[in-house]
């Protein structure tokens, strides 16, 4: 970690011990998730992997929901544009699954623009109704247009293959979502405290002062919409690869609440509250297996009350 | 039954400019029949829209909420409005005086409901940022939705009546009395919140407080009852409108609030949001473009959806104040 800021020097005695803790801490996290799939079962692995892909694209929204302070409810949209992408390139077009990832990633973002850019002026709720719309507009196209397979959505996308191993199993694949998720927690972590994070945190807090201190708020928000779409449209790519299929019903309205529920469950805008708003947003219904289709009824109460309750998420972080 | 307005005017464009509003209206008058069969179901899905559209232009006028979870009370308003005439089809039958007992009843049930999750919900978050009491918002319509999932078995239900099928039969036009009923109790329901607006003193002081709260306190105007009565109010408009919307299709489903929600939030600020007039007028224009838009070619119903929310994000692009909204200067 690199402490040459003047802020860091006056009191680096007491602020680098609990900085080295928390380091060991991460590594021996990181250790023991390499660990697990060695030891677990295909459910266990495949339960995870799902968790860790929640956990990008949490992370994801977390850009824009938790930095930026904008309320996104098409979040699947940037997701399906990402998976479809590369299921369009590789099913119909033979093309190799990581030469997809640019094309998807580019037009996940080139999505975020064409949203973001003209509503990001209005006021935030109407970009939430804006970004639902959008959403719905991005599934009923999937659902109706011939290149991407109607209704019963696209089927035999290309396994990709590594080095010459074709990932095909379960634990290839929560290795690959593993490394994404730490990739997503990094940037994240890096974006936070940039100069760019602080812009954010500013426009959350007070738009007409942020904008009075020279902070382009339509442009600052647009970062936040994009590199979101960005997180959305590289775990679409590596959902259509595992999956080898996708549907437009993935891609619903729900799935969207579902990204923003992790998001709010582990507080807006603290990286370790949001994995274990992913975290518990994958498990829950796996170990409460009763529940069945009174799950989203759960999700919404329990989202209901953090907000009333406990604005901050499961996982407060501690205020310095 | 797509109709190729595109291709005749296309071949008449090639003549003298002059001949050009002629034909127009000569294509117009030979699909005379289709226009005003369009024109008739518009104005029927335009009033639906803008019975809905009223309960979020009135809680938005007044607190400046989007209220998510307003689509879901006209879903609620339907199925109540269900239970209820099944209890009382044994008493009334299944005409017109039992579905007007079940839509009075359903209203006052869904008012309060309304009511409720104001004091719950939304009360506390007042001064809270507006995202939180934006994902409060959500976080209810999930509630009610996935409840009457839970309750219903997600599964639909037949709203059965016994209304008949006899109309006012003009040739190729043809409206039945169930629809002509819904548009006149609709256009009932909208005078009577018109007079109830602008001639009592509730409806003055609810004019007041989107103006201007602090100063409504300050005149000993109960701020809070005042919203409470807004939520009831177009929480029962909603409901009203659910009713309608289950005699009209003769089916109800727990996801039927989610679109209709958002169509009339489109409608709203088709309006101008926070303008009751305009929660009105663009119910209508929404219902009426709709039906057309279905008509044109290459755009069947399945698109009819796209079309709605297109037309609302460019709208929002183009002209956020709506045809009758007033443009609001922000006020640090």
């Amino acid at each position: 970690m690199g402490n040459s800021t003047p802020r860091e020097i006056t009191g680096w005695a007491d602020w680098l011990k609990p900085q080295r803790n928390r380091l060991l801490v991460l590594m021996v996290m990181a250790a023991i998730a390499m660990v697990i799939p060695l030891m677990a079962n295909n459910y266990v692995i495949e339960v995870l992997t799902n968790a860790w892909f929640y956990t990008i694209l949490c992370l994801g929204l977390n850009i824009v929901v938790g930095y930026a302070g904008l309320l996104d409810l098409g979040y699947a949209a940037f997701f399906a544009v990402g998976a479809y992408t590369t299921g369009i390139l590789t099913s119909k077009f033979g093309m190799n699954f990581w030469l997809t990832i640019p094309v998807a990633v580019s037009c996940s973002m080139l999505a975020g623009i064409i949203i973001g850019g003209p509503t990001l002026r209005l006021r935030s709720d109407y970009l939430a109704i804006v970004t639902l719309g959008f959403g719905e507009i991005v599934r009923i196209v999937a659902r109706n247009l011939e290149i991407t397979g109607g209704a019963s959505g696209l089927i035999g996308i290309e396994r990709p293959v590594f080095f010459g191993i074709e990932l095909s199993k379960g634990i290839h694949f929560y290795y690959v979502f593993l490394l994404l998720a730490i990739c997503a927690c990094y940037v994240s972590y890096r974006l936070q405290d940039s100069r760019l994070g602080r812009a954010w945190q500013y426009v959350r807090e007070d738009e007409d002062a942020a904008e009075a201190m020279g902070i382009d708020r339509v442009g600052v928000k647009l970062y936040a919409y994009v590199i979101g779409a960005m997180f959305g449209g590289i775990a679409g790519c590596f959902f259509a690869a595992k999956m080898t299929a996708i549907s437009p019903e993935t891609f619903t309205f729900s799935q969207s609440v579902l990204i923003l529920l992790g998001v709010v469950m582990g507080g807006m805008g603290k990286i370790p509250g949001v994995i274990v708003g992913a975290f518990a947003l994958v498990l829950f219904p796996e170990v409460f297996r009763g529940v069945g289709s009174m799950r989203m009824l759960i999700f919404a109460i329990v989202m209901l009350v953090i907000m009333l309750y406990r604005p901050e998420g499961i996982w407060p972080r501690t205020k310095s | 039954m797509p109709l190729l307005f595109c291709f005749p005017v296309s071949v008449c464009c090639k003549r003298e400019p002059e001949v050009l509003g002629n034909c127009i209206w000569n294509i117009a008058m030979s699909h005379l029949d289709i226009i005003l069969q369009q024109l008739a179901n518009g104005v029927i899905l335009g009033s639906f829209y803008a019975l809905v559209a009223l309960g979020y232009t009135m809680v938005y006028g007044i607190i400046k909420l989007l209220n998510f979870a307003h689509g879901d009370l006209y879903m609620v308003g339907g199925f109540v409005g269900f239970v209820i005439l099944s209890a009382v089809s044994g008493l009334l039958g299944e005409g017109w005086a039992a579905i007007t007992c079940s839509m009075v009843l359903s209203m006052l049930a869904v008012g309060l409901l309304g009511v409720i999750i104001q004091r719950v919900a939304y009360q506390p978050m007042l001064n809270a940022p507006r995202l939180s009491i934006l994902i409060t918002a959500l976080a209810v319509s999930m509630i009610l939705s996935n409840g009457v999932m839970a309750v219903t078995d997600g599964e639909y239900l037949a709203f059965t009546t016994d209304l008949g099928y006899d109309g006012l039969d003009f040739g190729n036009v043809f409206i039945s009395y169930t629809q002509l009923m819904l548009v006149v109790s609709a256009a009932v329901l909208m005078i009577v919140l018109t007079l109830f607006v602008h001639k009592t003193l509730y409806g003055k002081a609810m004019r007041a407080i989107a103006i201007d709260q602090d100063a409504c306190r300050l005149m000993g105007i109960n701020v809070n009852r005042i919203i409470a009565l807004t939520f009831f109010i177009g929480s029962s408009l909603a409901a009203a409108a659910g009713v309608m919307a289950g005699v009209y299709y003769g089916s109800l489903h727990f996801s039927m609030g989610f679109v209709i929600g958002l169509k009339a939030f489109t409608a709203a600020v088709i309006g101008g949001i926070g303008s009751i007039p305009g929660a009105m007028l663009g119910g209508l224009t929404l219902g009426i473009l709709e039906a057309f838009g279905t008509q044109l070619p290459f755009v069947g119903s399945e698109w009819k959806d796209v079309f709605s929310f297109g037309l609302l994000i460019l709208l929002l692009i183009v002209k956020p104040t709506g045809m009758l909204g007033k443009t609001e200067i922000e006020r640090m």
